[in-house]
């Protein structure tokens, strides 16, 4: 059960534990069930404080979540990224059109 | 000082939740070689990579088996196999290729080899369509020595 704050039209998600392509289906279902209960969430932020590993599989499962958030007028952002984490959404081009929050915002 | 390389060889079912234990597995053996967090980290995610290409194109849908295999190489270098016996792979360049995925319907990123290219130093691909597929790889570990 992933932890998820709400303020104003913005959710922080915390990311929790491992994610690879086992636990990437309920992530991505539990994303999906918090979105689409509140279709006044603009902003969903994605923070990986907890998350202790991620491969391919999560670049997926956030990719996804952007595409989402874009179709419904939103937008999708994370923070908080171990350098090995951050390694992986760089070389994926993430970084390009998903944007990392200040921690300070976060 | 012992001249027998160390080596092992471990089995299992293509079920997702194994994609977690074989990446530990390999971590563990890693240990003997003192590798950094990061390397570490580099170790893992290729390992769980190759597994899941195991998992979700070689056997996609179907059960079959596994074999990953690690063993030192010389003073520093750390080898690894994940071998499957599923449907192969037509065009291994073309598989190869960043953002190129049979299965976007999955959000699948395409990343796979692309993520094993970058965190370790050589990487093999062997397969034949009907054939499986063997992936190869190392990592020399820059601070490795066996003790």
């Amino acid at each position: 059960m992933l932890q998820s704050i709400r303020d104003g039209d913005r959710l922080t998600v915390q990311m929790q534990g491992e994610l690879d392509h086992y636990c990437a289906q309920s992530v991505r279902r539990e994303l999906d069930g918090l979105l689409a209960a509140d279709d006044t969430i603009r902003c969903l932020v994605l923070d990986f404080a907890n998350l202790t590993f991620m491969d391919s599989s999560g670049i997926g499962v956030i990719l996804g979540r952007y595409r989402v958030m874009r179709d419904r007028g939103g937008s999708l952002w994370v923070t908080r990224m171990n350098p090995h984490i951050a390694r992986i959404f760089h070389m994926s081009g993430m970084d390009r059109i998903i944007h990392q929050l200040e921690e300070a915002r976060a | 000082m012992n001249s027998q390389q160390n080596e092992m060889e471990l089995t299992f079912p293509s079920l997702p939740e194994n994609e977690s234990f074989a990446r530990v597995v390999v971590a563990a053996f890693a240990v003997q070689l003192s590798p950094t967090v990061s390397e570490i980290a580099d170790i893992k995610t290729a390992v769980s990579e190759a597994v899941t290409n195991a998992i979700v194109h070689g056997y996609a849908g179907t059960v079959g088996t596994v074999t990953l295999r690690a063993s030192v190489v010389g003073r520093a270098t750390l080898s690894i196999e994940v071998q499957d016996e599923g449907r192969g792979i037509e065009d291994v360049a073309r598989a190869m290729e960043p953002f190129y995925t049979t299965c976007p319907e999955q959000e699948r990123s395409g990343m796979g080899f692309a993520v094993m290219q970058t965190f370790m130093d050589d990487l093999e691909v062997e397969s034949r369509p009907g054939e499986g597929t063997l992936v190869r790889m190392r990592k020399r570990i820059r601070s490795g020595v066996v003790a």
